[in-house]
């Protein structure tokens, strides 16, 4: 009986944590024989035979994996655990994990430096890049990227690697989002140039001709600084290419939209070995472009270059050809002889085989996943798609990246144009932290998800009836990532319990009580520390219909630059130094910078 | 030894005051004094030899510099950084290259460098604030806008993942992996004046010059602190020389090798761990109390910038470069181990004798001063001719 009893928990226990394989990386091994696949959702890899297409092998690696590369040779590869910053070095034959390596915060992207024996890491959440020691196993320098660092690309010659980071650099408020490909010089370990990537925000993958002379990155161009009022015109985002490198001479951003027709959310990109095409996965229009590479470069010489990367009859010059693949493809790998595309679906759990002479799906390979479909992974594949947007053109997560924010304020219509600029937030862990928006206006995310995002937001369909249950159960469902900030015992540094202390205390330092409208604790209290309230704190600005805000929830706030409702504080110090005078939000005119700086290191804690 | 300069070589009398020498006078000189003469002129002249000579190369705003007034310098490779009054200058293949407050520096005035040898970004301490450059990118670090506890920031370190800041309100660190910033002033260490004016981090310790406040040295292995100071208090006067540091108002720190070296605007200070050794104009071959910076190579050598020109002490002789306070002329000066001074001819001297800082470029060196920049190109036996 007990054991019976126990057996109806374990089976309740994994039914509540159904885990699909969510494929989102891969590498095919140099005689083209073995496909690895990255499974960010079941923290593994596996191993595919390419000529029988079926899966032969696999290995357990750290949490939520996200890159994968491999040395030359073929022996080992490396993958970044990304919510255990680590890479697991596994032997690519045995697949044995042989070392697990400390990286950065999110360690997203690998790539390996063969010659100087280093590993190359993009770290998320610490902007930086790793340089791993492979003799020693030590992280023995960072590189300071972009905000968001997450992949990385060798050049052929191995003599620079190129990083692109998914958030945009830090700005002052209501300035034009910007990124960079950061390039690396691996004979110095140290980087060499920034490639500027103005009006972008959310840059992925990257590739290169084989002769090196052409590199291709997938990013974003969001349209947030005008009002969201113009989807029909392509002024939501700009589903597009960086292409830069010595045959192009700088760097040319490019559009993959066609005229009521959008590739949303480009992210892998591949190159023929003959350099006739060029590849790029839509992870959400579930698609292939392909692309005649000579005419993308003839385009990004052309002297109109500069104005193309908003011309959306552009694509026309180069797109060859789209090609229906799985549910939100992500990486994508070429075989050595550039016969065959290898594409990660990662909301389907298979690799689709592109048969790059013909252009169409050859073949798909299942990742061994019998786990029946649930109501959150629906409700995932709607979240990621852009299928209900005009044209296309963006979904959820085009702004909510990789389910997390974007990093942009937002001038949204239905508020009025230049009115209740917002900025996006996170959506870890919302489900109890009702109601939603800046200004508390949707008391549910059922309202939240359907009827505002058809009509102010997709301008074509929305969500709707049983999507929009599925839509609403995946968003509550987005984990909370791990907080970089705590010690690994519980146990608080110093400075952490100063400002846990200031955080929750009553009176000011001379004795006066604080008003308990005023401590800190009081609005951001709870499991998600917030009231869940509106609260006027001081901080609406003159173009904001009402000077009260939603009281956010502070779980993992460190993560969430910019802050405010509005975005106009490029760090949680400002909140303080900068938009605080009357100390309307929270007493702390009377701390000290150090007592500032300890409150502050108890919040990246939360 | 050169022949040129031996000919050239004057005799001074032991307390280091120039006089003429034998033919200059007129008398004739009798052979055994002549013959001793001789001899002392060859020994000066052969440590004079040991002592480094430059052929200085001086850049100014006529050069493409933003401004004259040059306050540090930091030398990457083959690259140059120098922090002017009004912006910061990159000199890269015989061309300088400005930045300033447009281009994202915090302030155009620029007061301290501290090269990354790992990542070779450059950390940057100015009037308003702390900024990184890296490859063609400004992070600026303000305290509105970071955990920085000034915008004054008069002096920049770098060591392993740690930036070390000295400002007008205290030091500072910033872990730059976890981004924390540890502040350091009178509520957590013995600094009794917050205004740090330099600082100088290595594996094992760190030192900051508090001015008005001696020396603060940071355990790194204890995280403990402590503070030195000028043991007789006295401001104007050294009652205890030895004993401790010389001054309290400290302007630079240097630390290399477990030897720490502090400048003062009233002589210098060395010590070892164990024993305190002062400098003073009067005892040593400084050319004035009044340092903006000391530079150890190796503990033992070191450079000093000083208002009356740059001086090196090599452990027993000194040496001074600078156009002559009164006639401007190029000017080089050797102090042997007896206190005996002599004038070495040289052709060019730094751009001014007023000086900020130095950095050393492989057996070159670099000086900020008060008017420009200087590039003294190490001179070895047998190219005197430079």
């Amino acid at each position: 009986m007990r054991r019976a009893i126990w057996a109806l928990i374990l089976v309740a226990a994994a039914a509540g944590q159904t885990r699909f394989r969510s494929p989102d990386d891969l590498i095919l091994s140099p005689d083209g024989k073995r496909l690895f696949v990255v499974c960010s959702g079941s923290d593994e890899v596996l191993a595919v035979d390419t000529a029988s297409r079926a899966v032969t092998g696999r290995i357990a690696v750290g949490k939520v994996p996200r890159g994968i590369s491999l040395a030359p040779d073929g022996k080992r590869f490396y993958v970044t655990n990304s919510w255990s910053d680590t890479v697991s070095e596994v032997d690519a034959q045995s697949l044995q994990v042989l070392r697990t390596l400390p990286a950065g915060f999110e360690p997203t992207g690998v790539a390996v430096d063969a010659a100087r024996n280093m590993l190359y890491v993009a770290n998320r959440l610490s902007d930086d890049i790793s340089l791993i020691d492979l003799g020693s196993g030590a992280d023995t320098r960072r590189l300071a990227a972009g905000r968001g660092a997450s992949y990385v690309t060798a050049s052929p010659d191995g003599t620079r690697f190129f990083v692109t980071h998914i958030y945009p650099q830090i700005r002052n408020f209501r300035t034009p989002p910007r990124s960079e490909i950061t390039e690396v010089d691996a004979a110095r370990q140290a980087v060499a140039a920034r490639l500027p990537l103005n009006d972008a925000a959310g840059v992925f993958h990257v590739a290169f001709s084989r002769d090196g002379r052409i590199g291709i990155a997938a990013e974003l161009r969001p349209r947030n600084m005008v009002p969201l009022a113009h989807v029909e015109h392509g002024w939501a985002f700009g589903n597009s290419l960086a292409v830069f490198g010595e045959a192009i001479g700088g760097v040319v951003q490019l559009p993959l939209d066609e005229i009521e027709s959008y590739p949303s959310l480009p992210f892998g990109v591949a190159i023929a070995p003959d350099g006739s095409r060029a590849y790029v996965s839509a992870s959400g229009s579930n698609e292939i472009v392909i692309l005649d590479l000579a005419k993308l470069a003839a385009a990004a010489r052309s002297p109109q270059a500069a104005r193309l990367a908003n011309d959306l009859s552009a694509s026309a010059r180069y797109v060859v050809r789209r090609v229906a693949v799985g549910a939100n493809p992500r990486n994508i790998r070429l075989s050595p002889d550039g016969s065959a595309l290898y594409v990660a679906n990662r909301l389907d759990d298979t690799v689709s085989i592109v048969d790059t002479a013909r252009g169409v799906v050859a073949a798909t390979i299942p990742l061994d996943n019998s786990a029946p479909l649930t109501p959150e992974r629906r409700g995932e594949r709607l979240f990621y798609s852009s299928m209900y947007s005009f044209g296309h053109q963006f979904g959820c997560a085009n702004c909510h990246l990789d389910s997390t924010f974007d990093g942009l304020s937002w001038d949204l219509e239905p508020d009025g144009f230049g009115i209740d600029i917002v900025d996006n937030r996170a959506l870890e862990e919302i489900k109890d932290t009702a109601p939603y928006k800046w200004n508390g206006g949707n008391p549910d995310l059922q309202t939240e998800c359907g009827p505002r995002t058809e009509r102010y937001f997709f301008r074509s369909q929305g969500f709707r009836g049983a999507d929009l249950e599925d839509l609403v159960k995946y968003v509550q469902s987005i984990p909370l990532r791990p907080n970089r900030y705590r010690l690994p015992d519980g146990e608080y540094t110093p400075a952490q319990e100063r400002g846990m202390d200031i955080f929750q205390r009553t009176t000011k330092k001379d004795g006066t009580p604080i008003p308990d409208n005023l401590q800190c604790f009081v609005c951001h209290s709870g499991h998600y520390f917030t009231n869940t309230q509106l609260a006027d704190v001081g901080t609406g600005k003159p173009t904001d219909r009402s000077p009260k805000v939603d009281v956010p929830q502070l779980t993992n706030v460190v993560n969430s630059a910019p802050y405010l409702h509005d975005g106009s504080a490029r760090t949680l110090e400002e909140i303080w130094t900068v938009f605080n005078p009357n100390d309307k939000h929270g007493v702390t005119n009377d701390l000290s910078k150090d007592e500032l700086n300890d409150l502050i290191e108890f919040l990246k804690t939360l | 030894m050169p022949r040129t300069i031996v000919r050239q070589v004057r005799n001074l009398r032991r307390d280091g005051i120039p006089h003429s020498d034998a033919s200059a006078s007129g008398r004739p000189a009798r052979l055994p004094g002549a013959l001793c003469v001789l001899l002392a002129i060859l020994a000066t002249a052969a440590a004079a030899a040991e002592l480094p000579r430059f052929r200085w190369q001086n850049f100014t705003v006529a050069n493409g510099l933003p401004n004259d007034r040059v306050y540090c310098v930091a030398v990457d490779g083959d690259r140059v950084w120098a922090g002017t009054d009004n912006g910061l200058a990159l000199y890269e293949k015989g061309v300088w290259k400005s930045f300033n407050v447009a281009d994202g520096l915090a302030h155009r005035a620029v007061l301290s460098l501290a090269l990354d040898k790992r990542s070779h970004d450059l950390w940057i301490a100015t009037m308003g604030g702390l900024s990184r450059y890296s490859a063609g990118r400004f992070d600026t670090f303000t305290q509105l806008t970071s955990g920085l506890p000034n915008d004054v920031v008069y002096g920049v370190s770098v060591f392993g993942d740690f930036v070390w800041v000295a400002t007008a309100a205290g030091g500072a660190r910033l872990n730059t992996r976890s981004r924390e910033w540890s502040l350091y002033n009178e509520r957590n260490t013995p600094m009794y004046e917050i205004w740090t004016y330099s600082v100088t981090a290595a594996e094992d310790k760190v030192y900051y010059a508090v001015w008005g406040g001696g020396v603060l040295e940071y355990d790194v292995k204890t995280d403990r602190w402590k503070d030195y100071n000028d043991p007789d208090g006295e401001t104007e006067i050294v009652l205890f020389k030895d004993q401790g540091l010389i001054h309290e108002i400290t302007t630079s720190v240097s630390y290399v090798n477990k030897i720490l070296w502090a400048a003062t605007y009233f002589g210098a200070s060395r010590y070892d761990g164990r024993n305190w050794r002062n400098f003073l104009d009067k005892d040593s071959g400084l050319p004035s109390n009044f340092l903006n910076q000391v530079k150890t190579v190796d503990g033992t050598r070191a450079w000093f910038s000083t208002d009356k020109g740059l001086a090196y002490y090599d452990g027993e002789r000194w040496a001074t470069y600078r156009p002559a306070l009164d006639t401007h002329a190029p000017e080089m000066l050797v102090r042997d181990e007896q206190g005996a001074v002599t004038r070495v001819p040289v052709q060019t001297a730094p751009a001014h004798h007023y000086t900020f800082a130095v950095d050393f470029q492989n057996d070159d060196i670099w000086v900020a001063t008060a008017k420009g920049i200087s590039h003294g190109i190490r001179i070895t036996s047998g190219d005197s001719n430079r």
